[in-house]
């Protein structure tokens, strides 16, 4: 029943946030934010004391609910966790309430509707990470497309009806593939006259032929390679990240694109293994390509929050090369890079977002030696940056060793040609850092502030996060574990 | 039958009430009558199948579900009726009357058991129309399309009629099981010719009244110039009422000769879905994209009778209808709303409207993400269950360009969301449009109607079983 509360609270306190106006809005919706975290680690708390070491999938059973939803139809509100979907519930669960804070600096208009839809997409993001039935998974996953396209549509910057309205298309018109793929595996599913369904078993227990699984392998791919993006599907990505509202290029690139990296590990590769080991090689090369190329864009990049959307896009490619690669280190790596990238971006928005409110622009090239006057935020920025680039001790390096070790393992010359990504992120985000960190002071910078009591609490959290994560990642691998060994059972059938 | 009676009685009555000349009785008077005729349909679901009138009407489950959609259609659509401005030329008693009497037609339409009455009930339906088409009588537009509809629509009438003609010489009946029989017969093989260009002239007949393409033209324009009220039960009832009768006709009447109008049947679906879809692309009223938009409509509820699937097909057309009628009004009634207060059809006619008209914008809001098919809402699932009966047929190709013209209606069913939350109100829209209270609540209702149908399809999903 914890399952279908945390699915269902994010709703209802949107709906309550209607009768709430401006300031007690936005205190209301952290609020419930915060409860919703509070249950999902209560949620973890307790699947952690039922795990004996090597424990099985099984151990998560009791988040599983499962009632009929249209009954004729063999299609059951079926919902439940193991532990990959406890992970990203919890990421999801962890960042909404920081997303909700970071925005306390703005005065949105319409506050209660803002905060409402954040809300409701969290019920999406929630829903999506724990649905086991196909039609419900993508009920979610476009449930949570909904909010995110208001938020972006309405509270974003100057261009963005034309950008919200791409990416609206586009990954609308990618889901629509999937659910193409499903309505043809739902029918497939009536084997001896057992009636149809769309429970996850159901579809992982299907024998298809190789070229059946062929083009379901590229129908399905399409939506999630839409949503990480995978070059080249990523063309709505830079536009939408950087007209957004922060709150919402933060729900984008924290949680949302993570929507993409969990459903290749649960509706993809399990279902069309033979698709997989078939057209696997062509979408390694894809993420590769991914990799270099939002590394390479980035490095010319002048705007902040263009950066960090090219840099998002360079490192989702090595997640995706990970998951790709079908072995346990990349696997667990994409798991674990999931949250540390989740984190790290989060934060690198919201400094991005405080550097452009106090001085009036992102552009890097009108920016320096804000260090001076802001050490608390040049430590934090540090930190985050440096996490991203995946050095030692930090979260960053955990997911892109164990990512690069799978990648390399799966192909040592695409390995070679992935760990460049390293190098690269180092030359664009430390070249951003000294340039708008360091330097001489310009006529935007001079009388900066230091960060404020509200933004640290969003910053503390994440900078304890990514020192954690990168401490004891074992802490978290562990959860994930049986999780991924029974993805890879599936795959390797 | 109930229905029947009760609508062309109370029909008659309600003309009685236009002596009273007091306008605030009309409205509560149709909508109880609307109400009572909604229920007394509801009490024939639990019984036995009865047929009336030496077998030519059956009243059966499938007839009282999808009377019970067109009443409730009307029932929610009614309250919009009124003129925001009254110019005192309005016969409300008269259209009240004739929408009622119309709804005799479409009833008919959904419950016959022999062509004459098909053709009866059509006629009554029409005739209905082609005068409500032209009530706004000071108005070119609704003359020039009362005239379109009338000359367009009879020419269709005649070419039914020859079709039914040709179908009864090839099989000596106009009663539906019969004429099946007749077909199958061996000893009318020879006349099997006379049988499929009778066929063919009726579904050109039933084709044009549903607005599928190629005999789709007068759509555009006619929904154009009809007041926005009754374009909202062209596009909903009289599109119900021309499916169910459709596909009645393909199952009991025509089911043997399946191999000829598959294909037939086919070609008209896929010309509709490709000129309702782009053809609505390209328009700038909003009135107008609604016209195109239900030729698309058209075409997929065409899915569904190409599938002939039977149990499956039948409940998809029933969720589909239901999900589209409800989502229909809605538009129409907030593009009512709107246009009679700002003068206006156009796209740019919503701008800002979620300002100045939270409610207004959100209602039409759920309505255009049902049209589109967009979950969490009604339409969703009506496309699932209608897409999925065909898949199951193994139609995949029909399906993926369905699937592709839905993609083409996200363009322009977004564009209204587009105006009204994401661009600032023109200077002279900044007003609040007035709605009654009662209007609020209803829009509510159809809002809150089609998100009930998106989360929980299961309640309505399998009513024939």
């Amino acid at each position: 029943m914890l399952t279908v509360f945390l699915l269902l609270f994010p709703v209802a306190a949107a709906l309550l946030l209607h009768f709430a106006k401006g300031n007690a809005a936005r205190v209301l919706a952290l609020g419930a934010a915060l409860l919703e975290f509070a249950v999902a680690v209560f949620a973890a708390v307790s699947a952690s004391l039922n795990m004996a070491p090597g424990h099985s999938a099984a151990a998560y059973s009791v988040f599983s609910v499962n009632i009929p939803w249209i009954a004729s139809a063999g299609i059951n509100f079926h919902v439940g966790m193991d532990g990959l979907s406890l992970l990203m519930v919890l990421l999801t669960t962890f960042l909404v309430p920081l997303i909700i804070l970071a925005s306390f600096r703005h005065d949105y208009p319409n506050a209660s509707a803002f905060y409402a839809l954040i809300l409701f997409m969290q019920t999406g993001l929630i829903g999506v990470f724990v649905s086991l039935d196909a039609f419900l998974f993508y009920f979610f996953w476009e449930v949570a497309l909904i909010p995110i396209y208001f938020i972006a549509g309405v509270w974003g910057g100057e261009r963005r009806i034309q950008v919200t309205f791409k990416f609206f298309l586009y990954t609308i018109i990618g889901s629509l593939f999937m659910l193409a793929a499903f309505v043809y595996l739902y029918f497939q599913t009536d084997i001896n006259n057992a009636g149809l369904t769309s429970d996850i078993d159901a579809f992982y227990n299907l024998t298809l032929t190789a070229s059946q699984q062929a083009w379901v392998f590229w129908l399905i791919f399409i939506a999630f390679a839409v949503k990480m993006p995978i070059f080249p599907f990523h063309t709505w990505q830079p536009d939408t990240y950087t007209e957004s509202p922060v709150p919402a290029t933060m729900l984008l690139s924290g949680i949302m694109l993570k929507m993409g990296i969990y459903g290749t590990l649960r509706w993809l590769l399990p279902i069309v293994p033979l698709g997989t080991s078939q057209w696997g090689k062509v979408v390694m090369i894809l993420a590769v390509i991914g990799i270099i190329y939002g590394a390479i864009i980035a490095i010319r990049q002048r705007d902040m929050k263009r950066l960090i959307a090219y840099s998002s896009l360079s490192h989702v490619g090595l997640m995706a090369a990970g998951v790709f690669s079908l072995t346990f280190i990349g696997l667990q790596g994409a798991v674990i890079q999931m949250l540390a990238h989740g984190v790290n971006v989060v934060g690198m928005f919201f400094i991005a977002d405080i550097i452009q409110r106090r001085t009036g622009t992102r552009d890097i090239s009108e920016l320096g030696g804000l260090t001076r006057n802001t050490p608390l935020l040049s430590v934090c920025f540090l930190v985050l940056l440096l996490g991203t680039v995946a050095l030692p001790l930090t979260n960053g390096f955990v997911g892109e060793f164990l990512l690069l070790a799978g990648v390399y393992q799966y192909n040592m010359w695409l390995g070679a040609v992935a760990g460049i990504t390293i190098i690269l992120a180092a030359v664009y985000l430390l070249r951003m850092f000294q340039r708008v960190m360091l330097g001489p002071e310009t006529s935007f910078t001079a009388s900066i502030q230091d960060l404020t009591g509200s933004e640290l609490a969003v910053l503390v959290p994440l900078i304890v996060l990514v020192f954690w994560i990168g401490l004891f990642p074992n802490m978290f691998l562990r959860i994930s574990e049986p999780a991924v060994l029974q993805i890879l059972t599936l795959v390797n059938r | 039958m109930t229905s029947i009676i009760l609508l062309s009685v109370l029909g008659i009555i309600n003309l009685f009430f236009g002596f009273l000349r007091s306008n605030k009785i009309l409205l509560p008077a149709a909508m109880v009558i609307l109400a009572l005729v909604f229920g007394a349909n509801l009490l024939d679901w639990n019984a036995a199948s009865q047929s009336y009138f030496s077998d030519m009407l059956t009243i059966d489950r499938y007839s009282v579900a999808f009377t019970a959609i067109m009443v409730l259609t009307t029932l929610l659509l009614i309250p919009f009726s009124q003129k925001y401005v009254r110019d005192g030329e309005e016969n409300l008693a008269e259209y009240y009357s004739l929408l009622l009497f119309s709804l005799v037609g479409a009833i008919m339409m959904v419950s016959y058991d022999n062509l004459l009455m098909l053709f009866v009930g059509i006629e009554i339906l029409s005739v209905s129309m082609y005068v409500l088409a032209g009530s706004d009588k000071r108005n070119v537009r609704s003359n020039e399309a009362a005239l379109k509809y009338f000359l367009m629509g009879s020419f269709a009438t005649g070419i039914l009629l020859f079709g039914i003609a040709l179908v009864y010489g090839a099989t000596g009946t106009f009663q539906l099981t019969q004429i099946n029989a007749g077909i199958v017969n061996p000893a009318n093989a020879s006349l099997q010719p006379m049988l499929y260009i009778g066929m063919l002239l009726m579904f050109i007949g039933i084709s044009f009244k549903v607005s599928a393409a190629p005999f789709h033209y007068w759509t555009p324009d006619v929904y154009e110039g009809t007041p926005t009220f009754f374009t909202a039960f062209m596009s909903t009832v009289v599109k119900t009422a021309g499916f169910a009768a459709f596909f009645k006709l393909l199952m009991a009447a025509f089911f043997a000769a399946k191999g000829f109008w598959i294909p037939t049947i086919m070609a008209i679906t896929v010309l509709t879905l490709l000129i309702g879809n782009v053809g609505a692309v390209a328009q700038t009223s909003i009135k107008r994209m609604l016209a195109y938009s239900s030729i698309s409509h058209a075409g997929y509820l065409f899915i569904g009778l190409v599938a002939v699937n039977g149990k499956l097909s039948a409940n998809g057309l029933f969720f589909y209808s239901l999900a589209y009628s409800v989502a229909t009004i809605a538009a129409f009634a907030v593009l009512k709303l709107v246009s009679d207060q700002r003068q206006r059809e156009d796209y740019a006619g919503f701008n800002g409207l979620a300002k100045t008209n939270p409610l207004l914008a959100f209602v039409m809001t759920v309505a255009m993400l049902s049209l589109a098919g967009i979950p969490l809402t009604g339409g969703f699932f009506g496309k699932f269950f209608i897409f999925g009966a065909a898949i199951d047929r193994g139609y995949i190709g029909l399906i993926v360009f369905a699937v592709v013209m839905s993609m083409v209606s996200i363009y322009y069913y977004l564009r209204p969301v587009i105006a009204m939350y994401m661009r600032p109100a023109e200077d002279d829209s900044t007003t609040p449009i007035v709605v009654g209270g009662f209007q609020s609540a209803v829009l509510v209702l159809l809002a809150l109607l089609t998100v009930v149908l998106g989360l929980l399809p299961g309640l309505l999903s399998d009513v024939f079983q």
